[in-house]
């Protein structure tokens, strides 16, 4: 793949050279991108998520829940992607690519924010555990192990369930129940980090507690951490699409890129269109961030000197 | 050994009390009153009160936690709200075909999974290499239920050649069981592509192909023999993952095992089924890996227990 990103002649590189010398960052820039163009592609990929996310009201063509009477055929099935409905229409005529436009929004958004809470208590939970260690590990550690030993989704599906269907409440119940992983990572990095020199000498010139174990100990964790994340994001965004999929998701008439596949199932035998459009969508927003994340692994790794 | 074993069931039955309160305050969460959904929206109020004495609703949530704990231990997890028959028969009509599934997806997901690990790492950052990673990638960010749903559509529907749902023979379980392993052949396909390498860079491969070993040889018989325990141990931590993919995949293909029964216990509020099911499901993981953590013992004496 790194072939794709090299210059495109040697002549306008050496030309761009001798006009600008470059500054040493642009060009670590350009090398750091060269050697891991997963970091590349799959940033791209995040990105263009987030714009369609963000403006998804710009870039639709209908009201994502109007409902055309000329969207159905005249005996009720859905459009096959047309002129004026560029992926055709779902079951209730209403317009596929604005609701894949404004299904992002629900995705990202529930990726994002469950997988913050749980980075949050994780982290916490984390470093508490990895650098007090004794008794208070021991504790989180085994509600560490309870978390780690439920089916997850069927736990997520109950307290969802429970707590009603709602786009906040999904992000409540996978933040909250979601942070098991993080705060194993976590405290083992913590474990490895405490016992390095600068954090020992810091101890010994006193320095307080808390300036120890955010200013010192915590940005040393932050490579794990940030792969971790990235690639929670995503496996939340699946998480989502599976509970609306379910029906214990977002509501209707709120498109959801699971809750379009849900409803398109009922009608796919004749408009395969229906599952093709949210499943690649969700393949790709979700592969996104699987690259990035890999990618961002590969990066943070010191022992892989490029 | 013995006491370590000893140990570990020690934790294990802490990890599973954990569970059952959480379950358990989870499940009573429930906002609606299930003395209510049983006896329908117009019964009196007198009714509703008469059956929640039944049930023992009307005790303090700790007095309920007792006697339900009570029952458990006596092998009687309740009688289900809905179903009008003891959970622990519901269980054991459903629990053979999820078995039966969750075997079959781990199957193919390991026949999946191991050929394209071992591509991976014999032609490590060659364009196969890529190509494999690539697909494996892909397989993680879809969705279980799109890949499901899209199997039944080409497979079953258009070409004709499996049943598109329901509970049968062999024949209802491949496509299930292939749905989960190309969701999750991945995770096997990368461990074993890391233990290879590892195994490939080491000094007894080098000793090997010294003496005139054929490539075959090394990869075959040293590599991947030394490379795959990692990748088989993993299939002990993957059970709680298989038993929540199961969940989506038996709802998707109709398929009558434990996850559907779970799924229509939450829309139901059949509480003691939800209970009955997590109890049951996360019993079996944490049982499962005490035994992979003994059977590592055992089979890689490098391990020692303290």
């Amino acid at each position: 793949m790194a072939h794709m990103m090299a210059d495109s002649s040697p002549t306008t590189g050496l030309k761009q050279r001798l006009a600008h010398p470059p500054t040493k960052v642009r060009s670590k820039f350009v090398r750091v991108l060269r050697a891991y163009p997963l970091v590349f592609v799959g940033g791209l990929m995040v990105l263009a998520l987030i714009f369609v996310a963000v403006f998804a009201d710009k870039l639709a063509t209908f009201n994502p829940n109007f409902q055309f009477a000329n969207g159905l055929a005249p005996d009720g099935a859905p459009l096959a992607p047309n002129h004026t409905f560029i992926m055709g229409t779902d079951d209730l005529g209403r317009d596929v690519y604005s609701r894949l436009l404004f299904g992002a929004r629900v995705s990202l958004e529930v990726g994002v924010f469950a997988s913050l809470i749980s980075l949050f208590i994780g982290t916490t939970l984390g470093i508490i555990s990895g650098y007090y260690g004794g008794f208070v590990d021991s504790v989180i550690m085994r509600i560490t192990d309870i978390m780690l030993a439920f089916p997850f989704i069927l736990f997520v599906v109950a307290l969802v369930a429970v707590l009603s269907p709602s786009i906040s409440n999904i992000f409540i119940a996978i933040g909250v129940l979601g942070w098991a992983v993080t705060a194993r990572i976590v405290r083992a990095e913590v474990m490895k980090v405490k016992e390095f020199e600068y954090v020992q000498a810091a101890r010994a010139l006193g320095s307080r507690q808390w300036r120890i174990l955010f200013k010192i100990i915590l940005p040393n964790i932050m490579a794990p951490v940030i792969v971790l994340t990235t690639l929670a994001i995503g496996n939340n965004m699946l998480l989502e699409s599976t509970l609306s999929y379910l029906g214990i998701g977002v509501q209707p008439p709120t498109a959801s890129w699971g809750s379009m596949l849900s409803e398109g199932q009922q009608v796919f035998e004749y408009a395969p269109w229906l599952l093709y459009y949210p499943g690649l969508a969700l393949m790709l927003a979700v592969l996104g961030f699987n690259l990035l994340g890999d990618g961002l692994r590969e990066l943070f790794n010191p022992r892989r000197v490029r | 050994m013995i006491s370590y074993i000893i140990r570990r069931l020690g934790g294990a039955v802490i990890v599973l009390l954990g569970i059952s309160i959480i379950t358990f305050v989870i499940a009573f969460l429930v906002p609606a009153n299930p003395a209510r959904a049983i006896v329908g929206p117009h019964a009196p109020e007198a009714l509703v009160l008469q059956v929640d004495k039944q049930l023992g609703l009307d005790q303090p949530l700790p007095i309920r936690y007792v006697n339900y704990m009570n029952n458990l231990v006596h092998g009687n997890l309740g009688m289900s709200y809905v179903l009008d028959q003891p959970v622990t028969n519901l269980i054991e009509q459903r629990v053979g075909a999820t078995a039966q599934l969750a075997l079959a997806a781990w199957v193919l997901e390991l026949v999946i999974g191991i050929p394209l690990g071992i591509i991976s790492a014999v032609y490590d950052r060659k364009i196969i290499d890529h190509i494999a990673s690539l697909l494996a990638l892909i397989g993680i960010s879809l969705p279980v239920f799109f890949v499901g749903l899209e199997l039944m559509y080409w497979i079953g529907f258009r070409l004709n050649w499996l049943p598109v749902g329901g509970t049968g023979g062999f024949n209802y379980i491949i496509l299930p069981g292939l749905t989960y392993a190309i969701t999750g052949a991945a995770y096997y396909s990368r461990l074993l592509k890391a233990s290879m390498l590892d195994v490939l860079s080491s000094d007894y491969i080098r000793t090997a192909k010294a003496k005139g070993a054929s490539p075959a040889r090394v990869i075959f018989g040293h590599a991947l023999r030394n490379g795959i325990i990692p990748a088989l141990t993993y299939g002990g931590i993957d059970i709680a993952a298989l038993f929540g993919g199961v969940v989506v995949i038996e709802d998707v293909f109709g398929y009558s095992g434990l996850g559907q029964l779970a799924v229509q216990a939450i829309s139901n509020l059949d509480v003691p089924v939800i209970m009955g099911t997590v109890l049951f499901a996360t019993a079996f993981v944490v049982l499962v890996n005490v035994v992979v953590d003994v059977l590592y013992g055992i089979v890689d004496p490098r391990i020692t227990y303290s």
